[in-house]
C-alpha cells in the first residue's frame, strides 16, 4: 500500500467543484476509491446524487471516462464497457488494461438496481461496484429504501403517533452479494482511508466481479451536522450498524474496528448512540418506542455474532 | 452472386450478425426471435465470430449493455421482440438520446394482455415515438438485407441514431424461404469498420457519456435529434443505393407497387406487402385501377413522398397491425397527416387487421378492397373481428 501522501498526489478523477452538500459522504468514498488503481478507468453512475451532482451539462466533475444510461443499471452499464474493451481487446483494436468501476446509491442498488447488478456479478464481468449508502433515497427528498436502518424517519416512512419510522431491518446486500461466488467483497467505511483503500484495491485487482458496500453519512436525510460526517460513520462500525469486514475467495475477516471489537481491544457501543446522534431517529427518545430500541439492539447484537461466526469457518 | 439457400428470418438475421462480426451483442430470448439468439450463440462457441456475447438477465440489462458498449467504442447488436421491447422502453429512448447507433433485429410480436406470441405490429409502434429509426421487411430477404444496411444509416455521421430492423413475428422468423444471401466478404467491405465517436476506451480524451440537461439545454439537443432523423432519411437513400451494388436489390423508403395509374392504393407494414401485391395483381385482373405501397421506413417517415403518391387518388386504404384504443390506427394516422398537406385530400379508409396472429389472406384484403371501391366501406374498420 502507499503512504497517505502518495494517494493524495496522484491524478484527480473527480475534481472539486461538483455540486455534492457539504459533508456527503460520496464525494469522500468515491475519491479515494479512484485513487486506489494507477490503471485508467471507465466509470459507470446509477441515476442519483452522485450522477446529477458530478454531470451537469455542460459541466463534468470526471476527468476519467464516466456513462450514465439510467438509475436501475449501473451494473449492467459498467458490464457494457468491459464487454466492449473484451472485444477490442481480441481484434487487437486496444491494448492499454483498464479497470471498470460502477457507482450507485443504495437505491440504484439495494432496490431498482438489484437485477442488474445480480445479473452481472453471476455472468462475472470483471467489474468493480461500489455502493454508497446512504440508507435512503436521498436525491428526490429521503424517501426510504431497502437499505434505511429500523426506526429511521423518512419521508415515505414518516415517524407519527402509531408508526416508529422504518418498520423492519435493511436487507443485507454485502452477504447477499458476496454469496455470487463472487472473489471479493467488502463492507468499508470513509472514516478509515487505509481500510478503504485497501478493500478497493483488492477489488480492482479481483479476477472477477468484486462488490464494495460504502456507508456514507447524508447530513440531509440523517438531520446530522456537515462536519459530523466521518464520526459518524465512524460510529456506525463501532456500534456494529456497519461492521468492517471482507470476503475474498470464499473467506470472511473481520477489519480494522471491526476485527478489534471482536478481540475484546475496543468496545462495542450500544445502538443508543447511534440513534441520538441523528436527527432522522429523535422520536425514538422517551419510553414509548423502548421496545423496538431494545429489540433493534438484540438483534444487532445477534448479526454481530453471526458475522463474526462465518469469520471464524 | 451466391447460391440461394432456403433459411428462416431468424436464421438470416445470425447469418447476417456472423458476416458483420460484430463487437458486442448482448441479448435476452423471447419468441418469436429466441432462435436469431440461439444460432448466434452456436457462431459464438464455434468461435466463427469474435464477438463479446452476453446473455444478460433481462432486456432492460441487454439494451443497457448495448448502449454501453457502443459508448465505449464497439459496434453493437442485439435483438428482442414484444414485451421484451416494453421491458426495453426506458432503455430506448436513452439509446437515441445518448445518440447510440447500436441496431435491434424486431421480431413483431403483439402485446400483453391476454399474453399472445403471434405476430403484429404492437411492440414496434408503442416504439414509435422514442427516437429509433425504425425499417419494415416484407420477407426474409428483405429481414437479412435489413440487418447489413442498418448499421450503415445508424453510424452514419449526420446521423448517429439507434435503428431497429423489424421482421413480422412467425410469419417471417419462422417460415422458410428462398433467400439469396450476400458474399461474406462484401457484407464486410459494405458494412466497413465501426468508426466510434468520442469513445470510452479512448483515455487520452476523456469524455462524459449521459449527463443531466436542464431546461437550457434538453430542448436543443432534442432538436439536434430530430436534424438527424431528418437526415437519416437522404442517408437511407444513399446506402440503399450502394446496398444495390453488392446485392442487385434495390430499396426505396416509400416502396411502391403498380401506384402510378391507381385510383386507389392500399398501405401496409411488413409481410402483409407481399399478399397486397398479390391481391392488387388479382384486383386490376379484374379491371380495377389499384396499387399498393410500403413505408419500408416508419421513422423518419417519408411524409413527402407519401404525399405525392396518394395525390390525386380516389381512396387510400390503410392496414393497420395494431389499434390504438381511443385513437386512430398509427400508420392510418401517418398517411392521413402527410396527405394533409394536400390541396385535394383522398379519401382515407383505415382497416385494422391480423392482431394477435390473426391470418389476413388474400381473399380477407380483396373483400376490404372492393368494399372501399364498391362504395362501401365505412371510414375505420375492423377486419374479420367476430362480433
Amino acid at each position: 500500500m502507499k503512504s497517505l501522501k502518495e494517494y493524495t498526489d496522484s491524478p484527480t478523477r473527480i475534481t472539486s467543484g461538483h455540486r455534492l452538500c457539504a459533508g456527503c459522504g460520496e464525494g469522500i468514498i468515491s475519491r479515494m476509491a479512484l485513487m486506489a488503481t494507477d490503471k485508467p478507468v471507465v466509470v459507470s453512475c446509477a441515476t442519483g446524487c452522485f450522477e446529477v451532482s458530478t454531470t451537469i451539462y455542460p459541466y463534468t466533475a470526471w476527468n476519467v471516462s464516466w456513462i450514465h444510461t439510467a438509475f436501475g443499471n449501473a451494473a449492467a452499464t459498467c458490464a457494457g464497457t468491459e464487454a466492449a474493451y473484451n472485444a477490442l481487446r481480441r481484434s487487437g483494436k486496444i491494448t492499454e488494461e483498464t479497470r471498470f468501476v460502477a457507482f450507485g446509491g443504495d437505491g440504484g442498488t439495494y432496490d431498482i438496481g438489484f437485477q442488474a447488478l445480480s445479473g452481472a456479478f453471476e455472468r462475472g464481468h470483471r467489474i468493480m461496484y461500489v455502493c454508497m449508502n446512504n440508507e435512503a433515497y436521498m436525491n428526490t427528498g429521503i424517501q426510504r429504501s431497502s437499505a434505511t436502518g429500523i426506526g429511521a424517519s423518512t419521508t415515505t416512512s414518516p415517524a407519527g403517533s402509531v408508526v416508529p419510522g422504518k418498520v423492519g431491518y435493511p436487507k443485507d446486500l454485502t452477504l447477499i452479494i458476496a454469496n455470487h461466488n463472487i472473489p471479493y467483497a467488502a463492507q468499508v467505511s470513509p472514516h478509515n482511508w487505509r481500510d478503504l483503500i485497501a478493500k478497493c484495491e483488492k477489488g480492482y485487482e479481483a479476477n472477477g466481479p468484486s462488490f464494495i458496500n460504502a456507508i456514507a453519512p447524508c447530513p440531509r436525510g440523517w438531520r446530522t451536522e456537515a462536519a459530523d460526517t466521518l464520526d459518524l460513520a465512524k460510529l456506525a462500525v463501532e456500534t456494529c450498524v456497519w461492521p468492517l469486514y471482507e470476503f475474498e475467495n470464499g473467506e470472511y475477516r473481520l477489519t480494522a474496528e471491526s476485527a478489534k471489537i471482536a478481540e475484546g481491544k475496543i468496545n462495542k457501543k450500544p445502538l443508543t448512540d447511534w440513534f441520538n446522534a441523528q436527527g432522522r431517529f429523535r422520536h425514538l427518545a422517551g419510553e414509548k418506542w423502548a421496545p423496538l430500541i431494545k429489540k433493534a439492539q438484540a438483534d444487532i447484537d445477534a448479526k454481530w455474532e453471526m458475522l463474526q461466526k462465518l469469520c471464524e469457518l | 452472386m451466391e447460391k440461394d439457400i432456403a433459411i428462416n428470418g431468424d436464421n438470416a438475421i445470425a447469418l447476417a450478425w456472423k458476416q458483420m462480426d460484430p463487437d458486442v451483442c448482448a441479448a435476452y430470448p423471447i419468441t418469436p426471435q429466441t432462435i436469431i439468439v440461439e444460432r448466434f450463440s452456436d457462431y459464438v462457441a464455434d468461435g466463427e465470430v469474435h464477438t463479446e456475447f452476453v446473455c444478460t438477465e433481462s432486456e432492460h440489462s441487454a439494451l443497457t449493455l448495448c448502449i454501453a458498449a457502443a459508448s465505449a467504442g464497439a459496434r453493437t447488436v442485439t435483438a428482442t421482440a414484444s414485451v421484451g421491447l416494453a421491458h426495453m422502453w426506458e432503455m430506448l429512448g436513452a439509446a437515441s438520446g445518448m445518440r447510440v447507433p447500436l441496431t435491434m433485429a424486431v421480431a413483431n410480436r403483439a402485446l400483453s394482455a391476454p399474453i399472445n406470441i403471434h405476430c403484429d405490429h404492437g411492440d414496434a409502434m408503442a416504439s414509435r415515438d422514442t427516437g429509433w429509426i425504425i425499417i419494415f421487411a416484407e420477407n426474409v430477404q428483405e429481414a437479412y438485407d435489413n440487418a447489413i444496411i442498418a448499421p450503415k444509416i445508424a453510424e452514419h455521421k449526420d446521423v448517429q441514431l439507434p435503428m431497429m430492423t423489424c421482421l413480422d413475428g412467425f410469419i417471417l422468423t419462422h417460415a422458410i424461404e428462398r433467400m439469396t444471401p450476400i458474399a461474406d466478404a462484401d457484407v464486410k467491405k459494405f458494412v466497413g469498420e465501426y468508426d466510434p465517436v468520442h469513445p470510452l476506451l479512448d483515455h487520452k480524451n476523456p469524455v462524459t457519456h449521459g449527463a443531466m440537461d436542464g431546461h437550457e439545454y434538453y430542448f436543443e439537443h432534442r432538436f439536434q435529434m430530430q436534424r438527424a432523423m431528418e437526415n437519416a432519411l437522404k442517408v437511407a437513400e444513399d446506402v440503399f443505393k450502394d446496398f444495390e451494388k453488392i446485392s442487385g436489390r434495390r430499396y426505396h423508403a416509400l416502396e411502391q407497387y403498380k401506384c402510378d395509374d391507381a385510383e386507389f392504393v392500399a398501405v401496409c407494414l411488413g409481410s402483409t406487402f407481399g399478399t397486397l401485391k398479390e391481391t392488387v395483381d388479382q384486383l386490376r385482373n379484374e379491371g380495377h385501377k389499384i396499387g399498393v405501397m410500403m413505408p419500408r421506413l416508419l421513422r423518419p417517415l417519408p411524409f413527402e413522398a407519401i404525399a405525392k403518391a396518394v395525390s390525386g387518388k380516389k381512396g387510400v386504404i390503410v392496414f393497420d397491425k395494431f389499434m390504438t384504443l381511443g385513437g386512430f390506427a398509427p400508420l392510418f394516422e401517418d398517411i392521413s397527416v402527410s396527405a394533409g398537406s394536400l390541396d385535394k385530400i383522398p379519401k382515407l379508409y383505415s382497416f385494422v387487421y391480423g392482431l394477435g396472429g390473426r391470418d389476413a389472406k388474400v381473399d380477407d384484403m380483396r373483400g376490404a378492397l372492393l368494399e372501399v371501391i364498391g362504395g362501401n366501406a365505412k371510414r375505420i374498420n375492423y377486419l374479420g373481428v367476430k362480433l
